[in-house]
């Protein structure tokens, strides 16, 4: 099949079918709880009711008696194993059965292992635990008061009345001192308080396990829901204490991550141990409200931000403090030098003089993660400040919001551009994509219909308001540079393996996971245009540690940018290794060959004679001649097969415009939204489908974020969006029809010049949703979720606080 | 208890408390089906009973007593791929697969009773169904891709 994409024509690249899609359409795909291992058994959690409390005793003689129940495991069975407690991979330590203290509801206390599930649920009834409640720390905001409860002293110097008890980390980036010089000859300052409230990525399906421990070979194996292999396998061994070679981790087909399912669960590991204590394979799948109240959340940032322009609307500068609520244990999964994320990149799309942020983590009485929900390390959190402090900027100075940014953003001329923060963004036409959204919105248009219905509505009092909300962001993803980053020492290089089979087909193998991005056909893709061969001729493995290169797996937008660079880098060594192959065969010198990549044949490409017409041999021809008896001149091996290890030089920045319409019910606070112009840039797409698709997805991310979307507590820390029916996720009917466009700038160190672009759409959307609907009832700031009645009370004047309770 | 599902008769002793998703799953092994919830929101657990769309991780197993349930497996027939499975092929209607047997039990009984829906009618129908992945918008492509199709191969101008 043959596609010409932003430049590169060729095999290989286009829109073409997914090679996955046949097993799931017929209900054969094969998930975690699809698999079914002889003697099988069952695992369950059970969990704390209370926010905080200290556990007196544990008592499970009765539901060790459950004639079903084959183990009982709780936190004093880990300890004897060295178990009870995990590294995490913000340099902290997390329970993985409570000894001590709960720390929030949800926590994991004790693990049964039955029959069938249901017996192990009735055997969690039957365990007795002794609490006593202690205050929990709910209010991020109130966790550094000097009276605060101390959440983790289980920690060394954690019990000091200094109000530092339940501190966690102090960052900053920027110059703090040039940004001051700026806002001091500032024409205008905005200041705006913002929450960026907790979330949950909810995949459909669940996290889940089977873990199957040999006696006699001493081998692990664990099926699993895992976005990253590699990095779980050492986590197994180092906790765990089997060594790494006994260990085989796989991740089958996977229902959506979106940052779920990078991090390590108790449930992972109480699988494993009830596996090596009973002999037989155990399987641990989490019910929904597990799921969103002890897995890996996202966001909860409280950002104070400030931006700074002179008389002519020019940003000068932009400064910030955030307060990080990282739950009771910091488990945000994230290269290790950057305590919040990639949160840097906040002066976003525009030239800006001078920045500036502080950052404080702190533990609360909530469950653990930060990091997750497509948020590119905390890329989300970045615009959604910027793109609404701009907002805000316009607002306050009686600017058109378009015209500001288009003012302010930077220009083609400036890249590679080093940012106020320190990241040197590779590529970017922002100007050209911010256009191309304006004009398919008709920007114009909307203005004057906004200004009609408005003047519609003061007249009558009825009808609905229509709003109109951009964003111009700026992703920093494929991570990365393994100087600079790494999990747990692990540097973020991905491996990749190719091999070219005597018959001319190909298997790659690579480290990364699919969670649904399609990986089967895009990779497939990427060798296809390398060397010519037809898509189904590359079979691509992934997933399963025993048969992968290593690496650090799916997450961050960092497939593309990484493994895919590793994949486009394999098939370049194949290839050379073929011309060296076609010379022995041609009797030329290697140098006088000249590739041709064909037109996606079974044959492949081809190497001919440069000035000889006629002369050349295929690749299919190559391997088998290659896997045969030729004498290949010294240093050449035989056969066709490369690995390499991809070092990432410098992230991509892809980068977007976004329109959002919307019409909001002033009497009801219900947002309607009515349109959604995306334009996306993220550099050569290898199969704009997939992409296109991928956006979508994010894009309803947005407004499920901006419209619905919170995990809320009471006061006494209790979890209140622990189902579906409190944490409210978008459906058809709140999603527009997506109207997207593409523009092509690619970057110029990834061999293909593709960007990551999974999360673009996540992280762009929000603040464009909720500009639009701020704009439509003229209010200067309300937090997200804007749900009716937060919609209708900011209309009142009454904004609410969404970081607790509702109230 | 007896249930047919996919045309072939199953006779169990089953606990009343079993749904009749772990029914399906646990017991016959038909893994198609999927549970997202346990709330009756997702919509991943979507199977016909007596021709009906319903959410079998709120049907207990014994409400199937004499019933006959239709699962995803059975979409494919002996000349292939029913159309809807073919149209969420081409039109990317699908990602990570988890939500999508159940959108095609439900997408086909849409176009069963109403060959010819809008896209607000598509949207109306699975709007008791989450997908994470796609957005929706080639969800609905694809269901209109099958419309189309169907009429055509119906004759229908
Ligand atoms: S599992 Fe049945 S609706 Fe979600
Ligand atoms: S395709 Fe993943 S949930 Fe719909």
């Amino acid at each position: 099949m043959t596609g010409t994409v932003g430049g590169c024509a060729g095999p290989g690249f286009g829109s073409v079918p997914r090679k996955e899609d046949g097993r799931f359409v017929r209900g054969r795909g094969r998930f975690v709880d699809d698999i079914a291992l002889p003697g099988m058994l069952h695992g369950a959690v059970l969990r704390s009711p209370y926010a905080h409390a200290r556990i007196v005793s544990v008592d499970t003689t009765a539901a060790e008696s459950h004639p079903k129940v084959r183990a009982v495991i709780t936190g004093e069975t880990l300890a004897a194993r060295d178990m009870a407690w995990m590294p995490t991979f913000s340099h902290d330590v997390a329970a993985v059965l409570a000894t001590d203290k709960v720390r929030y509801q949800g926590q994991e206390v004790a693990f049964v292992v039955a029959e069938d599930r249901y017996a192990a649920r009735d055997a969690l009834a039957l365990i007795e635990v002794e609490y006593e409640p202690l205050a929990p720390v709910v209010d991020a905001r109130r966790s550094l008061d000097a009276d605060a409860p101390v959440i983790r002293d289980d920690l060394d110097g954690r019990t000091g009345p200094d109000g530092r008890g339940n501190h966690v980390f102090d960052w900053e980036t920027g110059d703090e001192a040039a940004t001051g010089v700026q806002f001091a000859r500032a024409a205008h300052v905005s200041a705006c308080d913002l929450v960026y409230p907790r979330v949950h990525p909810a995949p459909l399906e669940t996290c889940g396990t089977v873990a199957d421990y040999d006696r006699i070979s001493g081998k692990l194996t664990v099926h699993a829901t895992a976005q990253a292999p590699h990095a779980h396998r050492m986590l197994y061994s180092r906790i765990a204490g089997i060594p790494e070679h006994h260990i085989r981790i796989i991740a089958p087909d996977i229902g959506g991550g979106f940052g779920n399912k990078v991090g390590m669960y108790p449930g992972y590991l109480c699988a494993v141990v009830g596996s090596i204590m009973t002999g037989a394979p155990v399987k641990w799948v989490e019910d929904r409200s597990e799921n969103l109240m002890s897995t890996s959340f996202a966001r909860d940032f409280h950002m104070h931000g400030e931006i700074a322009a002179d008389a002519d609307g020019r940003i000068l500068a932009i400064r910030v403090s955030v307060l990080a609520d990282h739950g009771a244990f910091n488990a945000t999964a994230q290269p290790s030098k950057f305590p919040a994320g990639f949160f840097g990149v906040f002066t976003g799309s525009y030239d800006i003089a001078a920045a500036h942020c502080r950052v404080t983590g702190v533990y609360t009485n909530k469950a653990p993660g930060g990091v997750a929900y497509a948020c590119s390390f905390r890329v989300t959190e970045a615009v959604y400040l910027v793109e609404r402090l701009v907002d805000v900027l316009a607002r306050d100075t009686g600017r058109d919001p378009a015209e500001l940014r288009m003012a302010n953003l930077l220009t083609p001329d400036r890249f590679p551009f080093r940012s106020a923060t320190g990241w040197e963004y590779d590529s970017g036409d922002y100007p050209r994509a911010l256009r191309t959204a304006l004009e398919m919105a008709d920007y114009p248009a909307l203005r004057a219909e906004q200004k009609e219905r408005r003047a519609a509505y003061e007249r009558t009092g009825a009808g609905t308001l229509t709003g109109i909300g951009m964003s111009v962001f700026t992703e920093a993803v494929g991570a990365g540079p393994r100087r600079l980053m790494d999990i747990m020492g692990l540097g973020m290089a991905d491996g990749a393996e190719l091999r070219v089979h005597p018959t001319g087909t190909a298997v790659l193998r690579l480290s990364c996971m699919s969670q649904g991005q399609g990986h089967e056909t895009t990779f497939a893709q990427i060798v296809s245009h390398e060397l010519g061969l037809p898509i189904d001729a590359v079979q691509v493995v992934q997933g399963d540690t025993d048969n992968t290169p290593f690496g650090l797996g799916t997450y961050g937008s960092r497939s593309t940018p990484v493994s895919g660079a590793a994949a486009s880098v394999a098939a370049s060594k194949v290839r050379e290794q073929a011309r060296q192959v076609a010379a022995v065969l041609l009797e030329v010198a290697a140098d006088d060959l000249r590739w041709d990549v064909g037109t996606g044949t079974a044959d492949g490409g081809n190497f001919a004679v440069a000035g000889v017409p006629g002369i050349s041999v295929t690749l299919r021809e190559i391997a088998l001649a290659a896997h045969g008896g030729l004498d290949l001149p010294d240093g050449v091996d035989g056969q066709l097969t490369a690995s390499t290890v991809y070092n990432p030089p410098n992230l991509t920045f892809p980068f977007g415009a976004y329109v959002c319409v919307v019409d909001v019910d002033p009497g009801t606070g219900e947002v309607d939204v009515r349109r959604f112009v995306a334009v996306d840039d993220c550099g050569v797409r290898i199969n704009p489908m997939i992409v296109e698709g991928q956006i979508h997805g994010g894009l309803a991310d947005g407004v499920g974020m901006a419209l619905m979307e919170l995990v809320a507590f009471d006061d006494d820390g209790n979890h209140l969006s622990a189902s579906f029916m409190d944490y409210l996720l978008p459906t058809a009917m709140e999603c527009p029809a997506w109207e997207l466009a593409a523009t092509v700038t690619p970057s110029p160190h990834h061999p293909l010049g593709a960007k990551g672009v999974g999360e673009s759409a996540t992280v762009g959307s929000p603040p464009a949703v909720v500009n639009a609907v701020l704009d439509a009832i003229n209010v200067r700031h309300a937090d997200m979720p804007l749900t009716p009645a937060h919609v209708w009370r900011a209309l009142q004047g009454r904004p609410i606080r969404p970081d607790i309770a509702i109230r | 208890m007896g249930v047919t599902v996919n045309g072939v008769e199953h006779v169990r002793e089953v606990e009343p408390r079993l749904l009749l998703v772990h029914l399906l799953r646990d017991e016959l092994r038909l893994t198609g089906t999927h549970w997202g919830c346990d709330t009756s929101n997702c919509g991943a657990c979507t199977v016909w009973m007596d021709g009906l769309p319903v959410k079998s991780c709120t049907v207990l197993a014994v409400m199937a007593d004499g019933r006959s349930v239709r699962t995803v497996e059975d979409l494919e027939g002996p000349f292939g791929l029913d159309q809807i499975q073919t149209s969420f092929m081409d039109c990317h209607g699908l990602q990570c697969g988890f939500c999508t047997p159940g959108m095609l039990m439900t997408a086909r009984k849409l176009l069963d009773d109403n060959p010819d829906p809008t896209d607000t009618e598509i949207r109306e129908a699975i709007s008791g169904q989450i997908c994470r992945c796609t957005g929706y918008r080639n969800i609905v492509a694809a269901v209109r891709h099958a419309a189309v199709a169907e009429a055509l191969g119906r004759g229908d101008t």
